[in-house]
């Protein structure tokens, strides 16, 4: 558009700007605010009338005058895709951080996306393979999930979510996974931790990532998990890549929501968080998963820190509302010195049942996963009792529960930062091993026909 | 009149305000040079407020917004079942055709096949006299279900003509003495319940097979359930085994503001799940409705309307219709985003104040009734709910306590332990088996009501038990209080629990869960009988027959084999009396 350059600025409050007389201006569409100085601004329309637009500025109102210069651009945000994003670091508004040239675009996508039509989503059922045995075996990840890691402040997740972008893999198949990595206002210490990890393991290379660091525009962390977003589902919907979205931190995301809902004088929902934070949420995370007809794939793993380690806060509630499932970073673990700290209690995987069993992992999957949670769910609600009554006071199955918890967390839970379980080998016959702890009279999860074949020492074969 | 045309003055988000049309509440107009679905919601002066069914971003002020007369409605016919559906009744499928994998926008779809040929065969003859609701043919739509043709509601007549045959859904295939022509399809405005002759008490059970919910918590056909529960409980799976596996002639599924890859698991597994009441493919049975959550909030607010006006309608053909709702919590906040876009005065929480009154108007559109063709029909109504943290203090929540007759309370801490359905005992309840008592005394066992209350006191008595057992261990307890805690125990691991995903156990008729329930009761008199003759409770808790009755639950002809399994178990315990 030739683009008519407004200086009808009314109010400026937050990171909203106020103008009034334009011409008739779409909604969602991409604004250029040129300062006094020379300095150029980007935002985008959030309510339009013939009276008067308000537009959100991402990067931050300061400077901007009743003389600055709006123009509208006639277009939503699109994000310049190709495949050569692979290997590149762009910051948090789709431009290269990495010194490197423009991206040249082999198409101009929308970064708003369309929802997937749920009639054309394919059903994730393909396992993949973490290494790590308390997912593995508990919380099993299938291709094409959104599985968020809810930690808190002060824990490994990083470490975790590493671990994951480092072996994930399909077992029995040799596919690779492009890894889209998006930050989202974590410190520079952070950043450098992940870009160096990703480096040292040569990931980088296979990778692309969107950088929008604690001291860059607040305003515009709303826009990057969605420029991460189009860039993945290119990628996989059009070059047939499986691609695994890693975003931290979501509770950084909200809070720009916050930010942007305060200023527009918008209701608030619980703790000032909007009231349409859900469907706002949604529409990143549901921008997971396989499509009928096309090869690729898109794997989310979002973290985000629980405020106060409050699972039922506004951010984590949410978004477990709407992912599919989550892995619970324990405080508690890590303090006792285990890492993965993963308690798998409180974890879920809402797609395990589809990826797991004869064919896909193996057939005592399900049985072992139910017995490991009972056994040990068992066993950490003995610990409360035992502190007030001592151990003297429980019967024989109630010790075995007890001692099992303690083995489960030491050599089931706990592993190396590199390890890499496999996850027949290395993770259902370590459990069954750890299971021997227990008469199999008290293995009521498991079917017999299972404790026949595998049982270390019960089994018939 | 409904050519008028206006301009769109202002845009927000789903909600854009036009001005220069004066058009009656909830018609539907045409947003914008795409020609938006929307549906009017305020009129402001001259200002028409319009919630846009589809994504608003590029549209501005100035474009046009058309008046169609119509309020939003939906198409009902030959055609509806096995469908998919967005909240609007687009089928999804024809959208994947004319858009591909991506949802866009301002394209068009009929809910039902209008060139389609269904076999129509008259029931009804010349000169018969009809009333609206009245039956007069009907279309085998799908193996298992026949799709009876009713006249629209409104006034009758005698019948003309009526012919037998080949027809599609629009063409007339009887004339009213008066030129009434009906065809197969009508069309109903998605707001308004359709009408019957009178609301009837419930008093037949709707059987789950599951377990806990058809022996405990039962819900009757016509009732209304709410099963509120935190994420990870285990709602979606609990409306999706109802689904599956209710007596209903029809189901109906609105998946409202929920996952994608649930809608899809549903749509890929149900075509093959057989019904175990017809042995024939759940999908002949079922419409789906599903608005995940990422599309556009405005039609996810119609959606629950869309959907239990199309159960409404199979109720009218004198059908026992089963809706479920996952999740209503989700269609609120839809209420609440729409209602802040407004600027309307919040209520609680953010809330429309009239939120309590729509939930309420929505369940109360359940019911069993006396169809308008004398019939009876019923439309049951289970609705998930998603209460902020999984504290039901919360608006929605209380909004639909307040209403439904069966509370099914999911349990975070039970779905911790692996306890599915996590449904807890202590603070759910059903306010319907006084009704129904009679029909299990006739149909299942003339003890019925007596083994129910004997299971639910078992299961208080352990929860008290259980506040002494954290104080003092379970040792410190007398014998006859520690075999209570054992038989309690078995009521949970071998009765409430069951395993959705397990072939066998994912499903028990209400006679065996009858026959499970006695066993358990037997357990417990046999093992008080050898104890008082000197059998240790180790002993009698500890013969490998009880384990196989329990483990056998998970193997084909359970029913045909706990008899046999019950007497085994008699005899061993009665074995460790000798024993001493």
């Amino acid at each position: 558009m030739s683009g008519k350059e407004y200086r009808t600025i009314t109010d400026v409050k937050g990171p909203l700007v106020f103008l009034e007389k334009t011409e008739p201006v779409s909604y969602g569409e991409i604004v250029q605010l040129r300062l006094s100085d020379g300095t150029m601004k980007n935002g985008q329309v959030l309510d339009t009338s013939d009276d008067q637009v308000i537009v959100q500025v991402f990067e931050g109102t300061a400077s901007v005058d009743r003389q600055t210069g709006v123009k509208f651009l006639g277009d939503v945000f699109r994000l310049p895709v190709s495949k050569g994003l692979i290997g590149r670091i762009l910051d948090g508004a789709g431009k290269p951080r990495d010194g490197g040239p423009e991206i040249v675009a082999e198409e101009m996508a929308d970064i708003i996306g369309a929802a997937i039509n749920p009639y054309s989503r394919e059903s994730p059922e393909q396992f993949i393979q973490t290494g790590i045995s308390a997912i593995d075996a508990c919380t099993s990840l299938v291709r094409g999930q959104k599985l968020p890691i809810f930690s808190a402040s002060g824990l490994p997740h990083n470490d975790i979510a590493l671990q994951i972008a480092r072996q994930a893999k399909l077992v029995g198949s040799d596919d690779d996974f492009v890894v889209v990595f998006c930050a989202m206002g974590i410190t520079a210490e952070e950043y450098n931790f992940f870009v160096h990890d990703l480096e040292r393991t040569g990931a980088l290379e296979n990778a692309a990532l969107f950088v929008n660091l604690a001291d860059d525009p607040a305003v515009e962390r709303l826009i990057t998990p969605r420029l991460a977003l189009t860039a993945a589902e290119y990628l996989a919907f059009e070059h047939d890549y499986h691609v695994l979205v890693i975003y931290t931190d979501m509770t950084n995301y909200c809070e720009s929501l916050r930010q942007i809902g305060a200023a527009r004088e918008e209701v608030p929902g619980r703790r000032g968080y909007p009231g349409y934070m859900y469907t706002d949420l949604a529409m990143l995370y549901e921008r997971a998963g396989m499509v009928k007809g096309k090869k690729g794939s898109i794997t989310q793993f979002p973290i985000l820190t629980m405020p106060g380690d409050d699972i039922t806060h506004p951010i984590p509630d949410l978004s477990g509302y709407i992912t599919e499932g989550q892995i619970v970073i324990s405080r508690e673990l890590h303090q006792k010195g285990i890492y993965p700290p993963i308690n798998v209690l409180p974890s879920l995987s809402r797609l395990m049942n589809a990826g797991i069993g004869e064919g896909k992992t193996r057939e005592d999957h399900k049985s072992v996963s139910d017995q490991l949670y009972a056994a040990y769910a068992g066993g950490r609600e003995l610990r409360g009792l035992v502190a007030i009554v001592g151990e003297d006071a429980l019967n024989e199955r109630d010790l075995q529960l007890l001692k099992f918890a303690d083995i489960f967390e030491d050599q089931f839970l706990r592993q190396s930062r590199d390890e890499d379980r496999s996850i027949s080998e290395g993770t259902l016959d370590l459990a069954w091993d750890l299971l021997t702890n227990i008469d199999t009279k008290y293995l009521v999860r498991l079917d017999q026909k299972w404790i026949d074949k595998y049982h270390p020492t019960e089994s018939k074969s | 009149m409904s050519e008028e045309n206006g301009l769109i003055y202002r845009i927000s988000g789903p909600v854009v305000t036009a001005v220069g049309i004066s058009p009656r509440m909830y018609e539907v107009v045409r947003v914008g040079d795409e020609g938006l679905m929307g549906e009017v919601i305020e009129l402001h002066g001259d200002q028409s407020v319009i919630q846009v069914y589809e994504e608003t971003s590029g549209i501005r002020p100035g474009e046009p917004v058309i008046r169609t007369g119509q309020t939003l409605s939906v198409k009902l016919g030959p055609g509806l079942l096995t469908q998919i559906y967005d909240g609007i009744q687009r089928p999804l499928e024809d959208l994947e055709e004319t858009m591909g994998v991506f949802i866009t926008r301002g394209v068009d779809a009929d809910g039902l096949d209008l060139t389609k040929k269904w076999e129509f065969n008259a029931t009804a003859s010349v000169g018969d006299e009809v009333s609206g609701g009245s039956i007069i043919g009907f279309v085998q739509e799908t193996e298992t279900v026949e799709h009876r043709i009713m006249v629209p509601p409104g006034p009758g007549g005698k019948i003309a003509s009526i012919e037998s045959g080949e027809f599609d859904i629009t063409t007339t295939v009887c004339t009213l003495e008066d030129g009434t022509e009906v065809a197969m399809m009508q069309e109903w405005p998605v707001r308004t319940p359709r009408p019957f002759i009178q609301k009837n008490a419930p008093d037949v059970p709707l059987v789950t097979g599951q377990r806990i919910l058809d022996f405990l918590f039962p819900l009757a056909k016509g009732g209304t359930a709410g099963i509120p529960g935190p994420f990870g409980a285990g709602k979606t799976v609990t409306q999706q085994q109802l689904a599956r596996w209710s007596d209903a002639q029809i189901v109906v599924y609105i998946g409202c503001g929920e996952r994608g890859n649930e809608m899809t698991e549903v749509l890929t597994e149900f075509p093959h799940l057989m019904d175990p009441n017809t042995g024939k493919p759940l999908m002949n049975r079922t419409t789906m409705i599903a608005n995940t959550s990422n599309m556009p909030v405005a039609a996810r607010e119609a959606s629950v309307y869309t959907g239990i006006t199309i159960a409404e309608y199979f109720r009218d053909m004198g059908y026992d219709v089963a809706l479920m709702a996952d999740s209503t919590s989700r269609w609120a906040e839809a209420m609440r985003e729409i209602s802040s876009r407004l600027e309307e005065m919040p209520g609680e929480e953010g809330y429309p104040a009239y939120l309590s009154s729509r939930l309420a108007e929505f369940y109360e559109r359940a019911g069993r009734v006396q169809t308008l063709g004398g019939d009876d029909g019923s439309v049951s109504v289970i609705g998930a709910v998603s209460p902020p943290g999984g504290d039901i203090s919360e608006p929605v929540s209380q909004g639909t306590l307040r209403i439904v007759k069966v509370f099914w309370g999911l349990d975070a801490g039970l779905a911790r332990q692996r306890h599915f359905p996590a449904i807890n005992w202590l603070s759910s309840y059903s306010l319907y088996p006084q009704a129904l008592d009679q029909w299990y005394r006739d149909n299942i066992a003339s003890d019925f009501p007596e083994v129910r209350t004997k299971i639910s006191s078992l299961l208080q008595v352990e929860a008290e038990l259980q506040e002494i057992v954290q104080l003092v261990g379970s040792d410190a307890l007398p014998m006859d209080q520690q075999l209570t805690l054992e038989v309690a125990r078995m009521i949970r691991e071998f009765f409430l629990q069951q395993n959705a995903f397990h072939d066998v156990d994912t499903f028990s008729q209400l006679g065996l869960q009858y026959e499970m329930a006695k066993a358990i009761l037997t357990f417990q008199e046999e093992s008080e009988k050898a104890m008082a003759g000197g059998a240790g409770l180790e002993e009698v808790v500890n013969v490998p027959a009880r384990t196989d009755l329990m483990r056998g639950r998970f193997e084909e002809g359970y029913a045909e084999r706990i008899g046999k399994l019950l007497g085994e178990m008699s005899k061993q315990i009665a074995g460790t009396m000798e024993d001493n």
